[in-house]
């Protein structure tokens, strides 16, 4: 299944984000969204998400327009990772991982035990199911990243789109949530991320795709796209390389 | 692998067992309002004479207590304790469905303008001397209206928050609508509609009768019945509206039910006992301490916790002093400080 944006105009009602751009991305394949603050990266998203009506062009999903399907057939195929935030309620952590499983099931369905057995399997895959019973409120800011994905993955979508999902996180989680996402890539799933980490994209993505303004900058593979001089270009200021036998890194200079 | 599931299906029957000790509560709150709203007052019945009627009555032959006994319980408390726990229940089921919708946990019922808008309506119909019928249809108009307006300005103003604009519309509209009250109350005749309309603000039950319970029960019914139904749903609901539509939830069309709902219930019970504040932001904070915050427990222990609270408080309003004091007072004099050391902790937990 493929995930396509084409010639798209992305932006609100008053203002127009970003113009032109053409996006794709397959099953089993990581896609990494990067840009300076305020170049559409987040409009993007949402765009490809169906969450906000694209200004102009279209995106198309399987083959047939996103716009063609309901929110709830939406849902059971591409899933949203939203930065994390403070919850208004203390839920439990099985609690918000049993929502993904909404659009499962009609208006007034309850959880079934089917629903709750995927929820587990999703906490158990995450490595997080002692976490279960826990409020939402009082678990750390990684975990809470992780149960977000946990709650996505127990939509059993084909598609997973996360936003920032490195924000907020210290160094260790950071690694885990990387690793998760080529986990995910490899159990089959279609994965975009925004990040402001261009080391991320070359350690989880497959491919990256550089906005800039509303333009796209630069697309294909991390190890060719990413480039000193590109990204130096992308964020308008200067950026180191360093290497060595275990590979490349950048820093900000 | 045998072992696992069992212990799996402990767990489970652990975690499903921990809100039994909650809704134990509401419910002995719930019994022991009834208990207390239909025994104590002016005219003292006890439990004995109060069982041996309920029994008479469900066994279908004459109990053997004084005639005055029956008739305090069936035709003079009766009516008046089934009011009480409609218009409880109504209000903290309305009550937590805002705060979910909203996400807020210090709005109440009245958030879209409803008290004001039945309670400008009530002040119409005695203005214009109506029947008591026709002032509770006008009061419920009214309510409806003032939603209606503001869901209206709401939608038609863009902004990229739309929850707090239909919020912040509301305290607008309410206090138009309040306006309205006031001007209506100027006019009104001192003598005879004046306390008429000032004791019905204030919130009571004294005059409630059998004709009353079932344009009370009809939509409280109705809007629960909806509330209820949706109560899965209402966890998703409580979620930032991109990300209830991103979970497969058509938030639009829900948002509304919801509202059209709560709306329905909250002015069905200012209609019947005017303006009673407080109810709907204390008890679902009480019920939330009881079952925790998922609704598909939330909601029906709200409805039972908010019949009990009511209760009790009704048999206060009509015992504590020899005038009956006005249920708005003593849910305000309850509220306030609740209020306030709410805000102190939601507050400690926010930040």
């Amino acid at each position: 299944m493929i995930l396509e944006g084409r010639q798209l105009s992305i932006g609100y009602q008053d203002r127009v984000v970003g113009s032109g751009l053409d996006v794709q991305l397959a099953n089993g394949e990581v896609l990494a969204l990067l840009g300076p603050n305020g170049g559409g990266k987040t409009t993007l998203l949402k765009t490809l998400l169906g969450l906000l009506a694209p200004r102009a062009g279209e995106v198309r999903l399987g083959g047939a327009a996103l716009s063609s399907r309901t929110v709830r057939e939406r849902a059971r195929l591409i899933a949203y990772v939203p930065q994390t935030h403070v919850a208004t309620f203390a839920f439990s952590v099985e609690a918000v991982v049993l929502m993904g499983r909404t659009a499962h099931g009609d208006l007034f369905a309850r959880p079934t035990s089917d629903d709750r057995r995927v929820a587990a399997q999703m906490l158990d895959r995450l490595g997080i199911a002692a976490l279960a019973q826990r409020p939402y409120t009082m678990i750390s800011g990684g975990e809470r990243q992780l149960v977000l994905l946990a709650r996505a993955l127990a939509q059993e979508p084909q598609f997973i789109v996360l936003d920032e999902p490195t924000a907020n996180l210290d160094f260790g989680n950071q690694g885990k949530v990387m690793r998760e996402i080529r986990a995910l890539a490899a159990s089959g799933l279609g994965v975009l991320f925004t990040t402001h980490d261009p080391n991320h994209a070359l350690r989880a993505a497959d491919r990256a795709y550089l906005l800039r303004g509303g333009e796209r900058i630069a697309e294909g593979p991390v190890q060719e796209i990413l480039t000193r001089e590109r990204l130096e270009a992308l964020y308008g200021a200067p950026v180191h390389m360093i290497t060595d036998a275990s590979g490349t890194a950048f820093v900000p200079g | 692998m045998y072992l696992r599931a069992g212990i799996d299906s402990l767990l489970r029957m652990n975690h499903t067992r921990s809100a039994v000790p909650g809704f134990a509560i509401a419910v002995a709150v719930l019994i022991a309002g009834l208990l207390l709203a239909l025994t104590v007052g002016r005219y003292p019945v006890s439990l004995g004479d109060l069982f041996s009627v309920l029994y008479a009555k469900a066994a279908g032959h004459r109990p053997d207590v004084a005639p005055a006994v029956e008739s305090v319980i069936w035709q003079v408390r009766g009516p008046r304790v089934i009011a009480a726990m409609l218009v409880g229940a109504a209000l903290a089921v309305a009550g937590t469905a805002f705060q979910g919708l909203f996400r807020n946990p210090l709005v109440s019922p009245d958030i879209l303008g409803a008290s004001s808008g039945a309670a400008l309506g009530a002040v119409i119909g005695i203005y214009l001397s109506f029947s008591v019928f026709a002032i509770q249809a006008i009061a419920f108009l009214g309510g409806l209206i003032a939603v209606g307006v503001v869901y209206a300005i709401g939608a038609s103003v863009r902004s990229r928050d739309p929850i707090l604009v239909l919020v912040l519309t509301g305290v607008v509209v309410g206090s138009l609508f309040g306006a309205g009250v006031g001007l209506v109350k100027y006019l009104a005749d001192p003598y005879n509609q004046l306390p008429a309309m000032t004791f019905w603000l204030l919130g009571s039950l004294s005059a409630t009768g059998t004709s009353d319970l079932l344009p009370l029960f009809g939509p409280v019914a109705a809007g629960a019945a909806v509330l209820i139904a949706l109560r899965w749903r209402m966890n998703v609901m409580s979620l930032p509206e991109e990300e209830a539509r991103a979970l497969g939830v058509a938030t639009g069309p829900l948002r509304i039910a919801i509202v059209a709902a709560a709306t329905l219930v909250t002015s069905a019970s200012v209609a019947t006992a005017g303006i009673i504040g407080w109810v709907g932001l204390v008890v679902p904070h009480l019920a939330r301490s009881l079952v925790g915050p998922d609704f598909a427990r939330l909601l029906p222990a709200a409805a039972i916790l908010g019949g009990g609270y009511l209760l009790l408080i009704d048999t206060l309003a009509r015992t504590m002093a020899q005038v009956e004091i006005p249920l708005g007072i003593l849910t305000a004099v309850i509220g306030t400080p609740f209020f306030i050391w709410l805000l102190a902790s939601v507050q400690k937990n926010w930040s």
